[in-house]
């Protein structure tokens, strides 16, 4: 019967083309609306390492004390000061622990004939390549001996390896950084995490890959200045050596905890370790720390923009209208059929065959609509970074699951649309339709 | 095949109860033609309606083939509907979308028959109308007669055990009425059982057995006194 009531749907479409390019029209239109938003907001809520995010925890330290932590909501500041991520690291009480912070670097390609470019650098200890699950294409990250000894080693990116070696096995080779010599340890394959949670204080959650990496020791030592946001609460005074034993805050730390009870003795552990900066009269106030996930982070961080959340719900209201309009048209097109629908019920069609048929009908207008749908949404993929930030805005795609998705929401919204109507062509009673005609 | 007793249907709206059928009694066996009969609004197509459980009633009991259907759901009405009965209206009542074969096909679908039984049948009944030739043309390209026959075809279709007409040549001339007529006879003298309502004479008549309804009531004329002067020598020959 699936068959015969599709059948007899695209005839109905069919016999009124001006009714049914409404309907199609307006579930095309309302559809698109809201998948083209829907790209957006997918992207931007994305978990960039679901593998792992219930695993990898950002934690924050208060060394400011409670006035500026009343104008943050009560929250410790988001970054945090050398001091404190220096003394994290040295105490390890994480699986795998990282501090980072990003800077600008300098390359001069051996290739003469290319001129010196400036790349966005994340400096992090050796964990980091195993903490965010880094796949690398040749090689691997440098090793917890080459942190300690703040070797000349870095990691680079594919796009990287292949403007500089022509995509090249370039493991062991050297890279010129602000005019000194790295040895390459490893080339990642591509890794573009979105949003980008490891830097998504500087970021915005949304950047370019990142390319290359170096030890976060090497950097320190060479007094490379973060390029990122510094914040301070006084003034540092001057110098490198006060800069690192300031209370600015401009370093991001991660800590790798497997287990529920891991993280539990690692929160345990950061209000310690703020209990004893008390009572070493550093801060003169009770412990504030926080302890949170990627996915908690990036809440937290307000990744998703205002203007994403907000442009989603308007779609979605302008489909609920779409479909109102549609239940509105069904309803005329089905009562029409009146006299049909009791001759159907005489003939011996019980009510759920007639829902089924009516129903299927409305299924073939969601997926006319649902093809048109996919059609506008490509054009609203293409047109999005008209009204989003371009970097969010090449996040946006048409997909294979967007494109089910739309062709799923299509079908399913009109059908449900069609309740109504078709529980009103259900209704009919084929005794009065046949003694009225 | 078809019995009522103490039958009755009443419609109700907030200020009053109307009784289309009042203590309504009837029995037709098996293999009977019966020509039912009445003024306007005296509740023949109110019983036809019933009787084709297009309809419930109120009161009273009806059984359809040995089967009481007062509290039958809407699934078992709606299969004993395409099984045991047919019908064929006044209007026709054909789907204007479909064409002809596919008109006939509709019983055969929700029996959930295979293709090639389908088929079969379809032309059969077509063949006994005479309208085989026309299997795809559509009902407005054909006359009111043809498409009578159209819905005599698909009633015939599913081999129903009852067959119930509600004036089927009351939209049709002379000659076209002559033909359904005398396809309803052959028809019956084939074994089915015919129920026809109708206002005229002459066609129920033709009837093996006359009922008449008045009021929502099936009468006997000869003991009616409003039908004892005059009229009833009109009706002579009925009975009840």
């Amino acid at each position: 019967m699936f068959a015969y009531y599709f059948q007899l749907g695209l005839r109905s479409l069919r016999k009124n083309p001006l009714l049914t390019a409404l309907m199609v029209m307006a579930i095309g239109f309302g559809v698109a609306a809201s998948m083209t938003t829907y790209s957006v907001f997918r992207a931007t809520s994305n978990n960039p390492i679901p593998q792992k995010s219930s695993q990898l925890f950002v934690p924050q330290i208060d060394n400011w004390g409670p006035e500026d932590a009343q104008r943050n909501k009560g929250e410790p500041p988001q970054a945090m000061s050398y001091t404190d991520a220096i003394a994290l690291m040295r105490d390890h009480r994480a699986k795998r622990q990282t501090a980072l912070y990003p800077a600008g670097l300098s390359i001069v390609p051996a290739d003469a004939n290319q001129l010196p470019f400036r790349e966005n650098t994340y400096g992090v200890y050796a964990d980091a390549f195993a903490m965010f699950d880094i796949p690398f294409r040749y090689g691997g990250g440098w090793t917890a001996a080459e942190d300690g000894s703040r070797a000349a080693v870095a990691v680079i990116g594919k796009d990287l390896n292949d403007k500089l070696f022509h995509g090249e096995n370039s493991v062991g080779r050297e890279i010129n950084l602000d005019g000194r010599s790295y040895r390459i340890t490893g080339v990642m394959d591509h890794w573009d995490p979105q949003p980008l949670f490891f830097d998504a204080v500087n970021t915005g959650g949304f950047d370019d890959a990142t390319q290359l990496f170096v030890p976060f020791t090497r950097m320190i030592e060479l007094k490379v200045a973060t390029n990122g946001n510094n914040n301070c609460n006084k003034d540092p005074g001057q110098g490198w050596d006060n800069w690192l034993h300031s209370e600015c805050v401009w370093l991001g730390f991660w800590a790798e905890l497997a287990t529920k009870s891991e993280a539990d003795a690692y929160r345990s552990y950061l209000t310690g370790y703020a209990a004893e900066q008390q009572r070493a009269g550093r801060f003169r106030w009770a412990p504030n720390v926080r302890l949170r996930n990627v996915v908690e982070w990036l809440d937290f961080q307000q990744v998703v923009p205002p203007e994403a959340k907000i442009s989603l719900l308007v779609a979605l209201g302008f489909l609920v209208i779409c479909l109102v309009n549609t239940i509105g048209l069904l309803l005329a097109k089905f009562m029409r059929r009146s006299s049909e629908i009791g001759v159907r019920r005489a003939l011996g069609a019980s009510r759920r065959e007639i829902y089924a048929q009516f129903l299927m009908e409305a299924g073939a207008v969601g997926l006319a609509g649902g093809l048109l749908g996919l059609v506008l949404t490509g054009v609203g993929v293409y047109g999005i970074s008209l009204i989003f930030d371009p970097q969010v805005a090449r996040l946006a795609t048409l997909d294979v699951p967007l494109v089910l998705l739309t062709l799923l929401v299509a079908i399913l919204s009109t059908v449900i649309a069609a309740f109504y109507p078709t529980w009103r062509a259900a209704q009919v009673q084929p005794a009065w339709q046949l003694k009225s005609n | 095949m078809l019995k009522m007793t103490h039958l009755s249907k009443v419609y109700r709206t907030e200020v009053v109860e109307t009784y289309a059928l009042r203590d309504f009694n009837i029995n037709v066996t098996e293999g009977e033609f019966v020509a039912v009969t009445g003024p306007s609004g005296s509740g023949k197509t109110t019983f036809l309606t019933i009787a084709g459980l297009l309809e419930t009633f109120t009161g009273g009991e009806y059984h359809l083939d040995g089967v009481e259907v007062s509290n039958l759901n809407d699934n078992a009405r709606s299969k004993i509907r395409n099984e045991k009965i047919g019908f064929i209206f006044q209007a026709f009542n054909l789907i204007p979308d479909l064409n002809v074969f596919d008109n006939v096909e509709v019983p055969l679908r929700y029996r959930g028959m295979k293709a090639a039984e389908r088929k079969q049948r379809i032309m059969d009944a077509l063949e006994r109308v005479g309208l085989a030739s026309r299997a795809k043309h559509y009902p407005a390209e054909l006359s009111g007669g043809q498409q009578q026959r159209v819905a005599i075809a698909r009633a015939l279709a599913g081999s129903p055990r009852l067959l119930l007409a509600d004036e089927p040549t009351g939209n049709l001339d002379t000659q076209m009425a002559r033909g359904v007529l005398e396809l309803l006879e052959e028809i019956h003298r084939e074994g089915a059982t015919i129920v026809m309502v109708t206002h005229d004479p002459e066609l129920a008549a033709r009837a093996q057995r006359n009922v008449h309804i008045i009021d929502g009531q099936v009468v006997d004329l000869a003991e009616d006194p409003r039908f004892h002067h005059g009229q009833h020598a009109a009706h002579a020959g009925t009975s009840v």
